[in-house]
């Protein structure tokens, strides 16, 4: 080939490549102030999808590495739990759970309430725990408590095994309900995010509602059927008590999925989805809200 | 394409201060509300917010480097943290162009629980950058922070010289097109900050846009293209950076380079001597001119006099900022000022000091007056004046000189001879040898 040729056949990419540079023009940030209700900037979230995986590496990290028993823990916790109970409600005070043995059954139950409270817990607290961040970078607030809410997918996970293993050991055959598992933790999960971005906004601002969590969590574990059976609610608060705490048809529905207990949930899974909904798209709201005054009053 | 990297129009902040202004706990909100439920929103009062900045309009072009100055509280770093998004303007409109990397205060966008390593890659993601890009970087950034060793510990473990040093690194290192720095020279070592310093110059030559904040005023006349004086967060002057610079320190120190006591009434003294006027100005140059550390100046101070045949005899302490005594001195060796009878009336001392002789800094002298070996009146800060350092002093070196005095000494350099020739190297050798 000629070198004219080869000239004339690299020139287009030549001006090409210059073209291209001018238009790969800097991006513009236009910083104003925001009034009133803003959405989401899902844009804004994807961009910085990188830094989610820090901070969950950095939640974990704190968990596993920082205690002695570090990864233990995750199933010393519920199984201390499950045994405590099985003691009271399972041996003494007898509680009715049908079919399905107390441990299992309450374990089931603890496995769930673990995960969601936990990552209420944490995700709430996050905003704090994060000051030196938020006050001398950006990248989206939003990041931080759905990082909490991710990394303790991971405490799931384990505790989760350990109650495969018991279902296997009490004679339980998995039918194809499991494949409704992901989808009940996944509204676990939003129900845990839409209530933490409420607190976590709070939180910055008001510093006594710290104090509240405990006792939020406290009160919502005994209104969610995990030491006894929802049968044992009186009848005429049965609608009203599925209606108001939308974890009652995630642990059922649970229960129902991994141990074939009883009615598969109907109606009120998707009640429960809709709440969870409302809360989540309110919560995101209010979030942003509160995250322009973060910087400033942490 | 404009050439503008960073543009500020209008841009106010207000701050929420003072109890009220927002509830602390949801019990102060509840009660608040039980005790008052029609008060309205925002009629909690003017002097529970604070302006920050008001009105701030600056441009900066694309690889310029603009320095900000101003007092503690100026609003400086509001408006960092508002370039940096950490923070939301309360009215205006902010511009950038290109990718901003921040260094705020102490300190920075660090996980104390990650590593140093992993603190790296989560900076660089905050950035947007990929991370075959921090990887690429990850060396040099490692080798300029000098932490090396400790570059796989957790950063809370990190004293704050090795925080900084890592933070200054990244900031730089990861190239953003624009790079936001508040007074890094406050922390760190004087050769780290000559480095940091350094590295500011050669991230603007590689046509980068730089914004800083420093108390550190020959950096900024140094390094600086133009500088924006802030002054209760507006724009008090807007300029090339020497004379920005130089209005600044005139405008911030004038107030005690003089004092007058008008009735002698009133003024400091006893009943046979009264102060009337102390100041402090360059030889041959107003009260408003700044004295540096080459200028001659003088110290005036007059007092009257009240009763005839006092023996009085004058003389002044001058103290650095480490409250070390520079020098004492009286007038001595003048036949008129030196301890004997005067008649009644005023009377002014002037001192003069020559240039080249005391170091930069801050100065306080203090007045004191004998009379028959005891000290009748002694005046403390009766002068406080800066003494600035001469940028073509410097040769490029922007810390501190050490030592309380900097006296231009004589020195000479001659040259002795050129490669010791065979003959002479024993002797020389000799000469130079080290004992043991
Ligand atoms: N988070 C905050 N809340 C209330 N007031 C603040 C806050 N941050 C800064 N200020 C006030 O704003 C003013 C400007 O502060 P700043 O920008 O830090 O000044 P500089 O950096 O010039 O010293 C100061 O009076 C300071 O007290
Ligand atoms: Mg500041």
């Amino acid at each position: 080939m000629s070198p004219e040729k080869q000239l004339a056949e690299r020139l287009p990419s030549v001006v090409a490549d210059r073209l291209r540079s001018q238009a790969a023009d800097l991006p513009t940030t236009v910083i104003q102030p925001t009034h009133g209700w803003a959405p989401v900037n899902l844009r804004d979230l994807a961009q910085f999808r990188e830094v989610l995986y820090f901070l969950v590496w950095s939640e974990l990290k704190v968990r596993y590495k920082q205690t002695v028993l570090g990864a233990a823990w995750a199933i010393i916790h519920p199984v201390a739990i499950m045994l405590v109970f099985t003691i009271f409600f399972g041996l003494v005070v007898r509680v009715p759970t049908g079919d399905i043995p107390y441990p299992v059954f309450v374990f089931s139950g603890i496995v769930v309430w673990t995960y969601f409270s936990g990552a209420l817990n944490q995700s709430s607290n996050s905003l704090v725990q994060y000051e030196r961040l938020i006050t001398k970078v950006y990248f989206p607030r939003l990041l931080i408590p759905v990082a909490s809410i991710i990394a303790g997918l991971v405490d799931f996970a384990i505790a989760f095994m350990v109650l495969i293993g018991m279902t296997i050991f009490f004679g339980f055959m998995p039918t194809a309900a499991v494949f409704a598992l992901p989808l009940l933790m996944l509204l676990a999960a939003t129900i845990a995010l839409a209530v933490s971005l409420w607190l976590s906004a709070l939180n910055v601002q008001y510093r006594d509602v710290k104090l509240l969590i405990p006792v939020l969590v406290q009160v919502w574990f005994f209104a969610t059927p995990i030491i006894y059976p929802s049968s044992l609610v009186p009848d005429r608060w049965h609608t009203l008590y599925e209606l108001v705490n939308p974890m009652v048809g995630v642990v059922n529905g649970f229960r129902w999925a991994l141990l074939g207990a009883g009615e598969p949930p109907g109606m009120i899974l998707v009640v429960s989805a809709l709440m969870a909904l409302v809360l989540l798209v309110s919560g995101l709201y209010y979030f942003r809200r509160m995250e322009r005054i973060f910087a400033d009053v942490v | 394409m404009s050439d503008i990297a960073v543009r500020v129009e209008d841009v106010s902040k207000l701050y929420q201060i003072g109890k009220r202004a927002r509830h602390d706990t949801l019990r102060d909100l509840i009660s608040e509300k039980m005790s008052d439920p029609f008060q309205r929103r925002g009629s909690s009062g003017a002097e529970e917010s604070l302006w920050a900045l008001r009105d701030v309009s600056v441009e900066v072009e694309h690889g310029e480097v603009l320095g900000l100055i101003g007092s503690n509280g100026a609003g400086k770093s509001t408006l960092l943290k508002i370039l940096s998004r950490i923070t939301e303007p309360t009215s205006g409109r902010v511009e950038i162009r290109g990718r901003l990397g921040s260094l705020l205060e102490v300190g920075t966008g660090f996980d104390p629980e990650l590593t140093g390593r992993e603190n790296v890659y989560l900076n660089g993601a905050i950035l947007g950058m990929k991370r075959s890009e921090i990887r690429r970087r990850f060396d040099e950034i490692v080798e300029f922070s000098e932490v090396e060793r400790f570059i796989d510990t957790p950063v809370k473990r990190y004293s704050s010289g090795m925080h900084m040093r890592l933070a200054f690194a990244v900031a730089a290192h990861l190239e953003p097109d624009i790079l936001v720095v508040d007074e890094v020279l406050a922390v760190g070592d004087a050769s780290f900050q000559r480095k940091c310093l350094g590295k500011m110059g050669n991230v603007a030559q590689t046509g980068r846009t730089v914004l800083f904040v420093s108390h550190n005023m020959l950096a900024m006349e140094d390094l600086c293209d133009r500088v924006v004086w802030l002054r209760d967060g507006c724009v008090a002057e807007e300029g090339p950076s020497g004379t920005v610079v130089s209005n600044y320190l005139q405008g911030s120190f004038s107030a005690d380079t003089e004092q007058v006591w008008e009735d002698p009434a009133t003024a400091p003294g006893t009943d046979d001597v009264r102060l009337r006027r102390a100041c402090v100005r360059p030889e041959d140059g107003t009260l408003q001119s700044p004295i540096t550390v080459r200028t001659p100046f003088v110290m005036e101070f007059e007092y009257w006099i009240l009763r005839p045949d006092v023996h009085l005899s004058p003389s002044i302490a001058l103290y650095n900022e480490q409250g070390i005594v520079v020098f004492t001195s009286g007038p001595a060796f003048d036949p008129e000022g030196s301890e004997r009878s005067h008649p009644a009336g005023l009377y002014r001392h002037t001192c003069r000091v020559p240039g080249d002789l005391l170091n930069d800094g801050m100065y306080q002298a203090a007045l004191y007056i004998g009379s028959n070996g005891r000290t009748v009146l002694q005046q403390d800060n009766i002068l406080v004046f800066d003494v600035r350092d001469a940028i073509e002093m410097r040769h490029g070196w922007h810390g501190k000189w050490n030592g309380v005095v900097r006296p231009m000494l004589d020195w000479s350099t001659e040259f002795v001879e050129a490669e010791p020739s065979p003959a002479s190297r024993p002797e020389s050798r000799r000469h130079w040898e080290v004992p043991q």
